[in-house]
């Protein structure tokens, strides 16, 4: 029964958000992002949904929805860890970052581990060119990274 | 003819009078504001190398294959997207734009199967004319990297295969998909590398909203959209340019062949009707052409409890002539008649009307469009003074508003839907009337403003309503009223009285006082207001009535005589506008001129030397009457399935069994040869000389792919029977039935194969006043002078529902299946529909225990059937809803002879029924049987 009463909440989460929209123009980005921030990720259920409401095909919003690697398919870990490996930031040692988180928790970039502790994401950019390599930890970002400083984060998540 | 392959221009036309002139390569060229730079160079004759362009979509820019350097602009513009400029100068080969594209033509075959040789595009693949063109010699990246040369082939369609490892990701599918057809069902998933097509979310094409219309097939510029027919039977090597015999929508296709063996139909660019565009029945469902089911050599049997004996053509015809004569000599002239088909060409069902009418002697002629657009003739002929549509379909990109009532045109006309739905999609306002709700009502990109969703047989009470609103709120077009039409005083104190406003028609139409005011401003206001109509307008008690109520209505709000206006009716069938042109009624001789009109009538009998009869002849109705009675006894059936698509059919089916003869031209043992003495095997269109005319009056040209298999064109059984009969007919080529046709047909004068080889299509009327045709009708006068207002008084049918029938039943169709199904049950079409549900509304379902997918019992006061349930609230309670593509539902077992008043158009719509959940075992019995009868027959 359990499932069926998220299933039910998460329809009528989706309906809430949707009509909280209502008459705006081209609203399914917005949409994506309230759905993701309440929900923690967008659901397979909720493109077919998204689609029926707003009057798209699935085709529309599942072509918008894999188009950004932030909309999420599966909810995340309690702690989200994104390495940023654009360009700069890869000049100053990001790839040994990435490296160094593999080694440390056993799953590459974009997953998270078995204890549904910690999610790896990969960026590109974080807007701190200046102070790379950067990381961000649940939306807090960090300059100057060094393998040491990133063990002991992923240690203080994985324990969390 | 060689394939005919047709020019591609690259980006859309841009129409408009003002003209830029531009020169590229040194060629000048004047061309439309806002034609591309590509568009211009192709015009001048220069072809700039392209992938993600054609002409069919709006350009896109992401090839990078069609720079062109231009003087004076800064870089290397992608000529798709860059308008043109007065006075430009292009240059499209330069040493600077050629290393461009080698370098992207590098990086596609980079990640492409080199398997050219063994590919089934192999020789219809832009990818590789690209490759040559552009002179490519290497590819520096070698093939070792990461590719998509392993992803997987999604083979779920039953028509064509999706092969990912091919694509070029160039978008045109997913364009096509939704500039086209507007579907939207195909999308780039992900991005970057991972960039790849995908139908719906991530779904196979057949779990997709795929509509399997081939859009993206025909704009795939690769392999990886491929028609699984050129998969299997390799590139076709000639074409045909023919005529589709599904709709009334009258798409014209190249048939491309191998040898004699039809490999693809390809919708073709400069058809008038689809302009390159098809749906799923015109684009792949052909299969029943060549179905082993097809009857090849005509069969005779004394009693139709005997076994079929095949005989050749001689003795078939002889003994129909013989038996017919017979029965004429013991009976009298009148004994008996012939139905004309609306799926047979102009010039079969003129001979077929002029045997009934020179050798039989009778007026014993009727036509299949009996119970499906007779009203319309009628009534636009009563008002406008024409029977038959206003407009072209193109018109349509200039409606502002759009009203559709009781039609489907998404499921039934869906190449005319796909040039609505753009238009939609462009802003146009749309009203549905209809008591379903219909696809269009709201689909992706497209929502009614309104949907009057009125009570089943309320038609004439919905559109007096719509009328009282524009003349009691001023909303009328005096002037255009004035200069044009008469009866309008009478006509609109009829409609503005109290009992025709929308507050006091609610109660039984159903339909909110205030939306249908609100959808009569709508209408009324608009600049250009079309009304585009289906079979629930004509299907009914008051079929006539309502034509004439849609007439009076576009007529008062001056929506006649132009583009992006007028009253047009969406033709079932592929030629029922042309049977009905060429004299298929008993009334009326070619050109819709009644029989009793004595200068008409002196033309025929001179050209025939026959003495023709001033009266008019049996209707269906009366023929299957006065066959129970026993005063008509012989009935030659032309292409028609009278015993699966006439109502109450245990009223036909006893008429046929009452009669001596009855003779079945057909392509199949259809249900109606249980009753025949005589089949006389028919050619499927692919062997057919001829002409079909659309919904849009216009005559488009069919031409025969491959010989008659039977041995026999249907004009010339006709011919050959006529002339056993002792009254000589005979003609050396269709094209000469045309010309006589042309003779004695003011509206048709001017046609002949000449002008249509020319023009490739004409829409009628075309004589010396319009010499190439008329796209628009009634543009300074109506055809009959004024338009004429009737006055249309609402009639409740005599079909009621009581606690007995206590629901409604109303019928339509689907878009993978076409009328009785006869073709379209005999090809893949199955995958998408293999049986007829019963659609109930989930109240009345719930009210009856009954779930979805149960098998349930639906029965009228005629007749009774069982089909399966399918719970559904696109029906409002009470109504219930089914199609009628299948013998084994028996649809029209259950309904009644009501008709029309005027032309006797069956009421199909209305039916009242009552629906009971038939218990599991017995379903389980029934469904036993039924999959044995469904074994036996296919």
């Amino acid at each position: 029964m359990t499932t069926s009463v998220s299933a039910v909440s998460t329809e009528a989460t989706i309906s809430r958000i949707v009509a909280a929209q209502h008459g705006r123009r081209g609203p399914l980005l917005e949409i994506l992002h309230a759905v993701q921030a309440e929900l923690g990720h967008v659901p397979d259920e909720a493109i077919a949904q998204l689609a029926r409401e707003l009057n798209l095909s699935r085709a529309d919003v599942h072509g918008v929805v894999s188009f950004y690697h932030d909309f999420r398919r599966e909810p995340a870990g309690r702690t989200t860890v994104r390495i940023c490996r654009a360009e700069a930031c890869q000049a100053v040692g990001a790839d040994a970052l990435v490296t160094h988180a593999h080694e440390r928790l056993g799953i590459p970039p974009g997953r998270t581990t078995a204890d549904g502790a910690v999610t790896v994401e990969q960026v590109f950019c974080l807007g701190n060119c200046a102070l790379g390599p950067s990381v961000q930890v649940d939306g807090e970002t960090l300059g100057r990274m060094t393998a040491e400083r990133l063990g002991t984060l992923l240690d203080e998540a994985v324990s969390s | 003819m060689s394939l005919l392959k047709e020019p591609d221009f690259g980006t859309p036309e841009r129409p408009g009078e003002a003209t830029v002139s531009v020169e590229v390569d040194g060629l000048a060229v004047t061309v439309p504001q806002g034609t591309s730079v590509l568009r211009a160079a192709a015009l001048a004759g220069v072809d700039v190398p392209k992938l993600c362009a054609t002409d069919s979509l709006e350009a896109f820019g992401s090839c990078r294959l069609c720079v062109v350097e231009i003087d004076g602009r800064k870089g290397t513009p992608a000529s798709c997207t860059t308008p043109v400029a007065e006075g430009m100068r292009v240059r499209t080969q330069t040493p600077r734009v050629a290393k461009l594209r080698q370098g992207v033509m590098e990086l596609y075959l980079s990640d492409h199967p080199l398997d050219c040789l063994t590919c089934p595009a192999n020789g219809d693949c832009e990818l590789q004319d690209m490759a040559g063109v552009v002179g490519l010699r290497q590819v520096r990246y070698g093939y070792e990297g990461e590719n998509h040369l392993a992803a997987e082939k999604d083979v779920s369609n039953p028509y064509f295969d999706f092969d990912p490892s091919k694509c070029i990701v160039c978008s045109r599918c997913v364009r096509a998909c939704g500039e086209v057809q507007g579907t939207f069902a195909l999308t780039i998933e992900g991005r970057g590398f991972d960039s790849k097509v995908s139908p719906g979310a991530g779904e196979l094409f057949q779990d997709s909203e795929c509509v399997s219309c081939g859009a993206c097939v025909q704009a795939c510029p690769t392999a990886t959209l491929q028609e699984r027919s050129v998969v299997d039977l390799g590139m076709p090597t000639r074409s045909v340019v023919t005529t589709c015999a599904y709709c009334g929508v009258g798409c014209s296709f190249k048939a491309e062949l191998r040898g004699d063996e039809l490999v693809r139909m390809v919708p073709y660019k400069d058809g008038g009707a689809n302009e390159g565009h098809s749906c799923v029945k015109g684009r792949f469902a052909f299969g029943y052409a060549t179905h082993p089911d097809r009857v090849m050599k005509p069969m005779v049997r004394e009693k139709t409890t005997d076994p079929w004996r095949e005989v050749e053509w001689d003795e078939a015809i002889a003994t129909v002539a013989t038996k017919l004569r017979d029965i004429q000599q013991r009976y009298g002239p009148g004994s008996i008649g012939a139905i004309s088909s609306s799926r047979c060409t102009n010039e079969e069902v003129y001979v077929l009307q002029k045997m009934v009418r020179a050798a039989f002697g009778n007026n014993n002629v009727d036509t299949c469009a009996r119970v499906c657009h007779s009203p319309t003739g009628y009534g636009l002929k009563q008002t406008f003074g024409e029977s038959a549509g206003t407009q072209d379909f193109r018109s349509v990109a200039r409606a502002d508003v759009i009203m559709v009532i009781g039609a489907n045109p998404t499921d039934a006309h869906p190449v005319f839907a796909s040039r609505m739905k753009r238009r939609l999609r462009e802003g146009a306002d749309l009203i549905v009337i209809d008591p379903r709700r219909i696809d269009l009502v709201r689909s992706p990109h497209i929502e009614a403003a309104h949907h009057l969703q009125l009570k089943p047989s309320t038609n004439v009470a919905v559109i007096n309503a719509l009328a009282h609103v524009v003349v009691t709120e001023g909303l009328a077009d005096n002037s255009f009223v004035a200069a044009r039409c008469e009866g309008f005083e009478e006509w609109a104190e009829f409609v503005a009285r109290p009992e025709n406003s929308p507050e006091a028609t609610e109660p039984i139409t159903g339909v909110p006082a205030g939306e249908l005011r609100a959808a009569a401003r709508l209408y009324a206001q608009a600049p250009n207001g079309a009304i585009y109509y289906g079979l629930g307008v004509t299907e009914h008690s008051q079929g006539s009535t309502m034509v004439m109520g849609m007439a009076n209505l576009a007529m008062a709000c001056g929506n006649v005589g132009r583009e992006g206006v007028g009253v047009n009716p969406l033709r079932g069938q592929n030629n029922v506008q042309g049977s009905c042109d060429m004299g298929s009624f008993p009334h009326e001789f070619t050109g819709y001129r009644h029989v009793a009109d004595d200068t008409v009538r002196t033309v025929f009998e001179n050209l025939w030397g026959r003495e023709l009869l001033p009266k008019p002849g049996l209707r269906i109705p009366n023929m299957f009457d006065a066959a129970i009675d026993g005063d008509f006894r012989g009935l030659f059936v032309q292409g028609e399935d009278i015993a699966q698509s006439d109502p109450n059919l245990n009223h036909v089916t006893a008429a046929l069994s009452s009669m001596e003869l009855v003779v079945v031209q057909d392509l199949f043992l259809n249900e109606t040869a249980k009753f025949a003495h005589v089949l006389l095997p028919g050619a499927s269109f692919l062997e057919k000389d001829g002409t079909f005319t659309n919904a849009e009056r216009r005559v488009n040209r069919v031409r025969a792919v491959m010989p008659p298999k039977t041995g026999k064109h249907e004009w010339q059984i006709i011919c050959d029977l006529a002339t056993a009969m002792g009254y000589p007919m005979a003609y050396d080529h269709p094209r000469q039935i045309m010309d006589e046709i042309a003779q004695v047909t003011p509206t048709f004068q001017g046609v002949s194969y000449e002008l249509l080889d020319k023009l490739g299509s004409v829409q009628w009327p075309c004589n010396a006043d319009a010499p190439e045709g008329t796209p628009t009708m009634h543009v300074d006068d109506f055809t009959r002078g004024k338009g004429r207002f009737v006055v249309t008084n609402y009639v409740p049918t005599d079909e009621r529902t009581t606690s007995r029938f206590p629901l409604v039943l109303t019928t339509g169709r689907i878009l993978s299946q076409y009328n009785v199904g006869a073709q379209t049950r005999r090809t893949g079409n199955v995958a998408w529909h293999a049986e007829d549900v019963l659609e109930v509304h989930p109240h009345d379902a719930e009210v009856r225990g009954i779930g979805d997918g149960d098998t349930v019992r639906l029965a009228s006061r005629v007749g009774e059937t069982t089909l399966r349930a399918c719970v559904s609230d696109r029906m409002p309670p009470g109504v219930v809803y089914t199609t009628f593509h299948h013998p084994v539902t028996g649809a029209n077992v259950v309904t009644t002879e009501i008709s029309d008043w005027a032309t006797n158009c069956p009421e199909y719509k209305v039916t009242a029924v009552q629906v009971a959940l038939v218990h599991p075992l017995e379903a389980a019995a029934t469904g036993a049987a039924e999959d044995d009868r469904l074994a036996v027959r296919d």
